[in-house]
């Protein structure tokens, strides 16, 4: 498997990602600047990493999701590479319009900081797929701006068609519905505020985000 | 010319620094105070944009990047 890490200014778990990646599937890793206007070659997955792109200045993921790697990025997703966006990798992606809806200031007006149980909504996307008959999941959040929103006739359309991959077993943020993860139409495209890059090895508190990773490798 | 944007989450998007404000303003004794919203004001100068474009161009920008109009609302002042 061929996997980047795009790296936005600001970004501050881009290694976290790489390492994450390469010891959960063994897959070679490159690191994108946000500046490139062209990805790698052959990629099977593009990660969009955690942190504070762009310094959260104006909203979270607003100015990163113009960037020109972006516009690499949409391409790829088009022609259906997995893409994951972690945390503010999330935020990019609502913000690009890759994802519907945005993610809110958290309703306790509080950073959260915490391992968290998921409940695994759809065991049988390519993200997910190796957690086998699982239905639980814990990995750790870190965010102040987390909370999921969507108008409500976006929120059925998102329910109905199934593109909620995770939620929350314990709401730590205020999200509509406790929803934690969620897929595009297509299917390869996965935003989550939980970070599988801070929980894939058990020295870590849990090695579930590793099954995240590793579910992508029999696609690749 | 200038412009100033008025950002400000929709009505029905939770404000939640709003409520926050909301709550010390009650604190402080203005316990009469209600739907405290906290937006943002962005203001710039438009250089060589011809006046009656102005706006529109203003508006192009609040789509494209000034604004999340999934969660919020604009408002432009050009003077």
């Amino acid at each position: 498997m061929k996997a980047a890490v795009v790296v936005f200014p600001g970004s501050n778990c881009d290694r976290d990602c790489k390492v994450a990646v390469e010891r959960s599937t063994g897959a070679s890793v490159d690191m994108v600047w946000h500046a490139e206007t062209a990805l790698p070659a052959g990629l099977d997955l593009i990660v969009l990493p955690g942190g504070f792109s762009y310094g959260d200045y104006l909203r979270c993921g607003a100015m990163a999701a113009l960037s020109p790697v972006m516009a690499e990025v949409r391409k790829a997703a088009d022609r259906g590479v997995a893409v994951v966006g972690i945390c503010n990798g999330f935020q990019v992606l609502c913000e690009s319009g890759l994802l519907p809806g945005a993610l809110l200031r958290n309703a306790a007006l509080k950073y959260v900081c915490k391992p968290v149980e998921l409940e695994i909504i759809r065991p049988d996307t390519r993200f997910t797929r190796a957690f086998g008959d699982r239905r639980r999941a814990v990995m750790t959040v870190g965010n102040g701006e987390g909370a999921f929103f969507a108008d409500a006739e976006t929120l059925a359309r998102v329910e109905g068609e199934g593109q909620v991959v995770f939620r929350y077993a314990d709401n730590p943020n205020g999200s509509l519905n406790d929803i934690a993860g969620l897929i595009n139409a297509g299917g390869n495209v996965l935003g989550l505020m939980p970070h599988p890059d801070r929980s894939f090895e058990a020295e870590l508190g849990s090695a579930d985000g590793a099954l995240l990773f590793q579910s992508l490798l029999e696609t690749a | 010319m200038r412009a100033r944007v008025h950002v400000f989450l929709k009505a029905g998007v939770l404000d939640v620094q709003g409520k926050a404000v909301e709550n010390a303003l009650h604190g402080l004794g203005w316990t009469g105070v209600s739907d405290v919203r906290v937006g943002k004001t962005i203001e710039f100068d438009l250089g060589g944009v011809d006046a009656g474009a102005a706006e529109a161009e203003v508006r192009r920008m609040c789509e494209t990047l000034l604004a999340n109009t999934v969660i919020e609302g604009y408002r432009i002042e050009i003077s």
